[in-house]
């Protein structure tokens, strides 16, 4: 990398959008008939949801476990990915023998409303304009995706998920699920997540999505129509997100001050650290497979979320019709969803006497802990869903491997 | 107090080897079936199992060691990781039946007030602990001068968990102190069956454990 700015390679543009109108995976469309009704007071239609699915549906339809991914997650949980060519962001809880097992459970990923890998999103077309929604889409809040997963459940013919599980933003969903469908969620496994956005996860969005808008290629959200891409805004949206992603130990673990294929400064503003090299490999191969108007979708949801707000500022009154077993998880050196939220989730749980398990698990991986292959979140989820599973009646694993594996 | 001679021994009590297990079996019965329960400082879960199985109750668990905690969820228990001294705070007015404190009464930091946590947690307060007053231990403390080494307390004073012991009657008087009632009493010998005589200062100088049930004054 040259200079002390971020470079890109134009041909890898259109690689992210290819999936937003043919995306590979499987899609369910929703007509005029089936509007999401949008917490912003407005109904859209149509709406298509892309998702995968793996493992397969029991008889007694019991064994069906929704995965909700985080901010710039998707529907990729455990297969190749598309774009990138990596193994899915959860490969390592989902799968054959992992603890969210594709031989036991049947397993749902679809991408958020708001998202950009084929569920519809501000660079999906806009039927009513012939142009992509780009900033016409409304505001999607954490509700409003978790409505549209609804929708995608019904359609599969499942009454009630054994689990719903993810960290992050992917947490958030898991509480709008209890919270809005109690009698559909067997359990719960909400990682390292919390139950609103603070001020400072707020603020940190915000300098996002200011560094996307400032980018003279964003056009006012219709760099689409100009055949421009804000990569550069977008870069450096990712490259300070990353950041809070990591604890300060980690970095400094890692990285520390060595220097980038130099053995001293250079005096200039070129990447001489090794930090500032990986934070713009980090922001470059992000722009490869992301949106921007999405990162301003899904950012904005993030902060919309209070989930205690709806219930009369009450957390413990946002979980009183649920029965569901909880299984909290947070990483001690997570600074971004820190132990006290999960920890505010588990308090909120107890006062209504609900079933919840908690773990703060110590690591010095910080947030990014739950995208890891951590041996005590491995452990932790495996022990919870298997007493779930038994206590549902579902039946042990097959032995065979790979089973229904479709993407 | 209740006299030991009113107290209906648990059948499996006598026949236990492992004291710890008697304790687990002696608080076992200090619960009514079906009945909500909090086990503070819970470690592996085992009582929270017994209760579980044998009397059916709806139970829930603090545990502080992550390996607790893991075994605990492992076996399909409903249990955080949390500590005694902080996070009972977070529980409403009686919530549960019965909240448990296993041998763990003399690690926490500020025992009175977790105690006056408890019995606003719970209906009942059932809190079984090493008594220091313990004629070994006396013994130890009276011609050896050295900081006691029991089975039951076998760290040295710089290692131990343990930092506020106290004797059966020390415990007695704090119940007095904050206000509550004890309505069962146990104290175990050194076989791990229960004392026949119930006078305080029997129980302070060859009870190794003390069991006690605790409640309110209405």
């Amino acid at each position: 990398m040259i200079g002390g700015s971020v470079q890109f390679a134009p041909a890898s543009k259109a690689a992210g959008l290819r999936e937003v109108d043919a995306p590979n995976s499987l899609v369910v469309h929703f007509g005029a008939d089936q509007p999401l009704k949008m917490e912003a007071g407005v109904l859209l239609s149509p709406l298509t949801i892309a998702y995968q699915t793996y493992g397969e549906l029991n008889a007694s339809k019991s064994n069906a476990i929704l995965i909700c991914h985080a901010l710039t997650g998707d529907q990729h949980v455990a297969n190749t990915h598309p774009i990138t060519g990596k193994p899915g962001w959860w490969h390592t809880m989902v799968g054959p023998g992992r603890p969210i097992d594709t031989n036991r459970y049947f397993v749902i990923a679809s991408n958020v409303v708001g998202g950009c890998m084929g569920t519809t999103g501000p660079a999906s077309l806009n039927p009513a304009t012939g142009r992509p929604y780009g900033l016409d889409l409304p505001v999607v809040t954490i509700k409003d995706m978790v409505r549209a997963q609804a929708m995608l459940i019904d359609h599969l013919g499942i009454d009630t998920l054994f689990c719903v599980a993810g960290g992050s933003m992917g947490g958030m969903q898991v509480l709008q699920w209890v919270a809005s469908y109690p009698e559909r969620v067997f359990a719960a496994m909400p990682i390292a997540t919390a139950a609103r956005h603070s001020s400072q996860n707020i603020a940190f969005h915000e300098v996002g999505r200011q560094a996307v808008m400032a980018d003279p290629d964003w056009r006012q959200g219709r760099y689409l129509e100009e055949g421009v891409i804000p990569t550069k805004g977008l870069a450096v949206a990712r490259m300070a997100a990353h950041i809070t992603y990591l604890s300060d130990e980690v970095l400094q673990s890692k990285f520390g001050r060595k220097l980038q294929d130099r053995s001293a400064p250079t005096f200039s503003f070129d990447a001489d650290f090794q930090i500032e090299n990986y934070l713009r490999y980090q922001g470059t191969s992000f722009v490869d497979r992301f949106d921007a108007n999405s990162y301003l979708y899904v950012t904005r949801a993030c902060d919309y979320f209070d989930l205690a707000a709806d219930y009369g500022g009450s957390l413990a009154y946002a979980f009183k019709d649920s029965k569901a077993r909880f299984c909290v998880i947070s990483f001690n050196s997570d600074w971004l969803y820190p132990t006290q939220a999960s920890r505010a989730i588990v308090h909120a749980l107890n006062a209504g006497g609900a079933s919840v398990s908690f773990v703060d698990i110590e690591t010095d991986r910080g947030h990014d802990a739950f995208l890891l292959d951590t041996p005590e979140l491995i452990s932790t989820s495996r022990g919870f869903l298997e007493a779930a599973a038994r206590a549902r009646g579902i039946a042990p694993a097959k032995t065979k491997t790979g089973a229904g594996f479709r993407s | 107090m209740t006299r030991a001679d009113d107290v209906n021994w648990p059948q499996a009590a006598a026949s236990q080897e492992n004291p710890a297990r008697v304790d687990l079996l002696l608080v076992a019965d200090m619960v009514e079936p079906g009945s909500r329960v909090l086990d503070v400082g819970c470690g592996d879960g085992a009582l929270l199992r017994l209760l579980a199985e044998d009397k059916q109750v709806d139970g829930r668990g603090i545990e502080l060691s992550q390996r607790g905690v893991n075994d605990c969820v492992a076996k399909g228990l409903s249990v955080i990781q949390g500590d005694a001294d902080t996070d009972l705070a977070g529980y409403p007015d009686n919530a549960f039946d019965y909240v448990i404190l296993s041998q763990t009464l003399q690690a926490t930091h500020r025992p009175r007030r977790v105690l006056e946590e408890m019995l606003r947690i719970g209906r009942y307060a059932i809190v079984s602990f090493p008594n220091f007053g313990h004629w070994r231990i006396r013994f130890q403390v009276a011609f050896g001068g050295r900081m006691p080494l029991t089975r039951n307390l076998s760290c040295a004073w710089y290692e131990t968990p343990n930092i506020h012991f106290c004797t059966i009657q020390d415990f007695i008087a704090l119940v007095r102190e904050i206000d509550a009632i004890i309505e069962r009493g146990v104290a175990i010998g050194r076989s791990g069956i229960p004392l026949r005589y119930s006078e305080p200062w029997i129980w302070n100088l060859f009870g190794e454990q003390g069991v006690f049930r605790l409640t309110r004054k209405r």
